[in-house]
């Protein structure tokens, strides 16, 4: 029975949050990794992406709860995702139109693409908090909870309960779609292989008559709509706040680096690896010490391995360790 | 430094820049005037020029190649072999002279252009998507066609039957002559009228080479006229219906293969006796 | 120096002056204090990025650190809370140190089961240090928690602590830089970005070291006090003499004071930065930024010349950060912000001109400047745009509450605008 509670707290606390929290991650990382892949930089404003796709959905969410419509249990703002990923692809297509199309047709290097996007970065953060200002925004609706503690702890008659919200389970339920059709898109249709020819070799795929322009394209409103997913994702699942989407960048870049930069599959790996980390490492384990050790061998402190504050610094020394002993990340060669 | 633009100050942070299959090739312009001397299904005709704002490196370098040839540019280090053909291919600042298919002037077009109007070309390196199956490389050699290419995918699968049993597999784990004759591959998916290889040989060992060149010669029994460019002059001759000797961007001897394997002079200099 | 320079150095002078008239030589003052220390700053990220395309984006955490080292040095010692847990933290932050150098000892020698024994030293010792830490923490933080509940610092004169800052922060880029430029391919931008993070996240969380989120205040001063100005009887004869109100006037003197102490320390990196690269030294970086191929090939240690500017680089910024702190006479851990801390630094040295040293002191003023005053110039404009619609509308409201937001906009326009009309800065490189 201890053992049963145990694993009930570890996946109370740690499996179902890190679970979440690495769909969120690898989907955020996956848009990375695929402008690393294709446009060949690493993109600082992408964590404002984030939060304008998702400041762009809770708002077509207001509108929609002010006119009465509803998603029955499920968020509205599921309902206003599309809304949402249209504004971000129509601003990212403006962006590369205004900003990084100039450096393209110049054959720029990439680095001078990085320092364009720290401009992007500066303008989409005042573009986002000009809108909605800096403030939390809980735009979560519908039901709460899949199954409350207390309805697990009744329904199997143990000690510890299970908590497992909508927002979890949507997350990763969208999660696994998004990832899905992004797969077969990528691997099956003609405009996903030759997205993964350009990335793999620009001018053989240009003696092959793909239309770079076209590929960028594809790319910033895919870029676009993941952007979107993940921060509503992770604004349903805490709330959205301008600062903490700008302060997601390092788990990502840091999911998208471990994965292998530019492997669509290592950014998922890269995600959950970071995710898990993160919440194992910053997790109190009394009470699942409590449940394995006997008695007199119960701890009294929290046994937290690191203070929640230091999350970083785990994304940080896995990313250091990957770096030591696999440069190019767990999934290498494989490009977008 | 000139360009700010092509200024990264020697960064190499590979947590932020991407250096992997970023583009290099770069289209040539075409100025001045345009001789006609003679006439060939693909003809580079009189051609004078050289690398963006550089010293020119052809000289009235005439290359041509008709309906069912094989022609083989030949010459020693440096002699402007690959530029020859790059400049046919229209990657080169071409400051006299003209590029004929079919007797269409297409001096003007653009590399990708010029794929289209029916030019197939198998660069000496990064001629494959490594990443990609081989089955996936035809496909995307098929990029500009909207009609139904899987028999042509077939027509290759004939023509290289070790591309048939590794289709699903990663073309950047294939050995060297497998990969160039992926690239061959490729660039046959358009249904090109002419193909042209720089170098196909390169790096391969000799037994691959007469493999590879055998595989040529049946590229060629389809119909299909082929330019390139080889560094083992006397195999290469020995198969070709044209040969071309360049020596410092000129037209040093022109012939047919056998002619200039016979040539006393030509294998004094370049074939080593 | 040439004219374009000098006219651009004259134009930005030119606004903290006209700064000075229309709103108060106090206001422009303030903004003249930190312009000097943002211009060390990029003074510092230009050898990095200008020199040797190094590219860094944890300033933040190298300015945090040495706001650090202000505390450290200048503070007086808590004797109280070093008796009641000085030992053990000593003694649990040198089993770490021992814990990480074991475990790269362990990485060097072992063979084949290496990973897992690395692995095991770094557990244990994680434990070990813990074990040890833990109470000493907890019994330093329970003195006087109210108002110090930290170790305190060694109590001496604050501008020693200027150098110190920059030792700190260059103790930690040497460790960056020896872990992300060693690597087959640079990893400089994600190690910056995260050290920045666990730099201020340890400020945030450690108590003991330099009070968390509590934050440090009434750092000691290396001028006088505005108080002891009014109240001296000679300062106040003298000023009153030139016509002038003793309390504005107090104010004015320390600021003066202030920015004097910067200058000279401004003017004293920025000659031995150009004497720098005008040196042998400094044609060799050169050498390796414009062609690392042939420099390597010509016997150039290129990582060992990029760790040495990226250490140089960072302990400017850790100077300017001990400044920087000494100037607010606090350590807040909670108002950094990359935002404001490292990529602002970023706008000053692409607008002021990538590689050239004067350029980045002119950004770093110019940047400076448009930072603080776009607010009022914004609500101005603001005004001017709402001034036709009705009082208490939510759109007049909305637009005048959002000014505050206007000058993250501005600077990212800045930075997209010269990076694409004129990419090589103001004051380009020669």
């Amino acid at each position: 029975m201890d053992f049963l509670n145990a694993l009930v707290a570890l996946a109370n606390f740690v499996i179902v949050p890190a679970l979440a929290y690495g769909s969120q991650l690898a989907l955020g990382a996956l848009g990375v990794t695929l402008i690393y892949g294709i446009l060949r930089f690493s993109n600082f404003a992408h964590g404002d992406t984030m939060a304008f796709g998702t400041m762009a959905t809770i708002l077509a969410t207001w509108a929609m709860q002010s006119a009465g419509i509803s998603f029955g249990v499920l968020p509205t703002a599921l309902l206003a995702l599309p809304i949402g990923i249209a504004a971000t692809g129509l601003l990212l297509l403006g962006t590369d139109r205004l900003v990084y199309k100039f450096y393209r047709v110049k054959k720029a290097k990439p680095v001078i693409f990085v320092i364009a996007s720290l401009g992007v970065m500066f303008v989409m953060n005042g573009i986002v908090r000009f809108i909605i200002g800096v403030d939390d925004q809980q735009f979560a609706d519908g039901e709460r909870f899949l199954i409350t503690a207390r309805d697990f702890r009744t329904m199997t008659g143990l000690e510890e309960g299970l908590a497992i919200k909508t927002t979890q389970v949507i997350t990763v339920a969208v999660a696994i779609i998004v990832v899905a059709i992004l797969f077969w898109f990528l691997n099956k249709t003609r405009t996903g292989k030759s997205m993964r020819a350009y990335s793999d070799n620009e001018d053989l795929a240009l003696l092959s008559g793909i239309n770079p322009e076209r590929v960028v394209m594809y790319t910033w409103l895919i870029v676009g709509g993941l952007a979107t997913i993940a921060g509503v994702l992770y604004g349903l699942d805490k709330s959205f706040k301008p600062f903490t989407y700008f302060q997601l960048l390092l788990p990502i870049f840091a999911a998208a680096i471990v994965g292998g930069l530019g492997s669509p599959v290592g950014a998922i790996a890269g995600g959950f690896v970071i995710a898990f980390a993160e919440v194992t490492i910053t997790y109190p384990l009394k009470k699942l010490l409590g449940y394995l050790l006997p008695d007199s061998l119960a701890p009294d402190g929290l046994v937290q391995l690191l203070s929640t504050d230091y999350k970083f610094a785990v994304s940080f020394v896995i990313l250091i360790i990957v770096l030591l002993f696999r440069p190019t990340g767990l999934f290498k060669g494989k490009s977008v | 430094m000139s360009d700010p633009y092509q200024d990264n100050r020697g960064n190499k942070d590979a947590s932020i820049t991407n250096p992997h299959g970023r583009g290099t090739m770069s289209a040539g312009t075409a100025s001045g005037e345009r001789s006609r001397t003679q006439d060939a299904y693909l003809i580079g005709d009189s051609m004078t020029g050289g690398y963006g704002q550089g010293p020119d490196i052809l000289h009235d370098c005439t290359i041509a190649v008709n309906k069912g040839e094989i022609a083989v540019i030949v010459g020693p280090n440096g002699a402007g072999k690959s530029t020859g053909m790059k400049a046919v291919f229209g990657m080169l600042n071409l400051r006299k002279g003209a590029v004929r298919l079919d007797g269409e002037d297409i001096t003007a077009l653009s590399p990708q252009d010029r794929v289209v109007k029916g030019m197939g070309f198998v660069p000496q390196t990064s001629n494959i998507f490594t990443s990609m199956t081989v089955e996936e490389n035809l496909e995307m050699g098929a990029f500009i066609r909207r009609d139904d290419f899987r028999k042509t995918i077939e027509q290759v699968y004939e023509l290289f039957p070790i591309l048939g049993d590794k289709r699903r597999q990663a073309a950047g784990e294939l050995s060297g002559g497998q990969r160039q004759q992926v690239a061959v591959g490729r660039a046959l998916m358009t249904q090109p009228k002419v193909l042209m290889l720089d170098e196909p040989t390169a790096g391969v060992s000799p037994i691959v080479m007469d493999e590879l060149f055998d595989r040529i010669i049946e590229v060629s029994r389809t119909g299909i006229p082929i330019l390139m460019v080889e560094q083992n002059a006397r195999q290469a001759l020995e198969i070709a219906d044209k040969g071309y000797v360049l020596v410092q961007g000129r037209n040093a001897h022109t012939g047919t293969g056998k002619e200039l394997l016979a040539d006393d002079e030509v294998r004094r200099s370049f074939l080593g006796g | 120096m040439n004219m374009r320079a000098i006219l651009l150095f004259t134009g930005v002078a030119l606004l903290f002056v006209g700064t000075g008239i229309i709103q108060s030589w106090n206001v422009s003052l303030t903004i003249l204090n930190m312009a000097l220390i943002s211009a060390i700053m990029a003074l510092g990220v230009n050898m990095q990025w200008g020199y040797a395309g190094l590219f860094n984006v944890g300033i933040m955490g190298f300015v945090a650190l040495g706001g650090l080292g202000a505390v450290l040095v200048s503070m007086p010692p808590n004797t109280e809370a070093l008796a009641a847990g000085g030992l053990r933290i000593v003694a649990g932050l040198s089993l770490g140190a021992a814990t990480v150098i074991g475990a790269i000892l362990v990485f060097r020698k072992a063979g084949k089961w290496r990973g897992w024994a690395v692995a095991a030293v770094l557990f244990v010792g994680f434990f070990a240090y813990r074990a040890v830490m833990d109470p000493g923490v907890i019994a330093v933080e329970a003195v006087n928690p109210a108002s110090s509940g930290n170790i305190g610092g060694l109590g001496l004169p604050v501008i020693l602590a200027w150098p110190v800052g920059g030792l700190l922060a260059a103790g930690a880029a040497w460790i960056i830089g020896k872990t992300a430029l060693g690597l087959r391919s640079d990893y400089l931008a994600i190690a910056t970005l995260g050290i920045a993070e666990i730099v201020i996240a340890m400020l945030k969380n450690e108590d003991w070291l330099a009070r968390g989120v509590k934050n440090v205040i009434g750092l000691p001063r290396p001028v006088p006090y505005e108080i002891d100005l009014q109240n001296s009887q000679s300062f106040i004869e003298t000023v009153t003499e030139f016509g002038f109100d003793p309390v504005t006037a107090s104010t004015i003197t320390v600021k003066l004071a202030y920015a004097g102490i910067f200058a000279v320390v401004l003017i004293g990196l920025l000659w031995l930065a150009q004497a720098a690269l005008a040196s042998p030294w400094g044609r060799m970086m050169r050498a390796i930024r414009d062609n690392e191929v042939s420099a390597e090939a010509m016997g150039k240690d290129v990582t060992a010349r990029h760790l040495q500017i990226f250490i140089l680089g960072s302990a400017i910024c850790g100077l300017a950060g001990a400044m920087m702190t000494t100037l607010d006479g606090q350590l807040t851990p909670g108002t950094y912000q990359p935002l404001r801390f490292t990529f602002l630094i970023w706008v000053m040295v692409i607008v002021g001109g990538s590689g050239n040293n004067f350029g980045s002191v002119l950004g770093g003023f110019l940047i400076w400047w448009l930072w603080v005053q776009v607010e009022p110039l914004g609500a101005l404009l603001m005004e001017g745009i709402t001034a036709g619609m009705a009082d208490g509308t939510w759109l007049k409201g909305h637009l005048l509450d959002s000014v505050a937001h206007m000058r993250l906009l501005t600077m990212g326009l800045i930075l997209l605008l010269v990076l694409r009309f004129s990419p090589r800065g103001l004051l380009p490189e020669k």
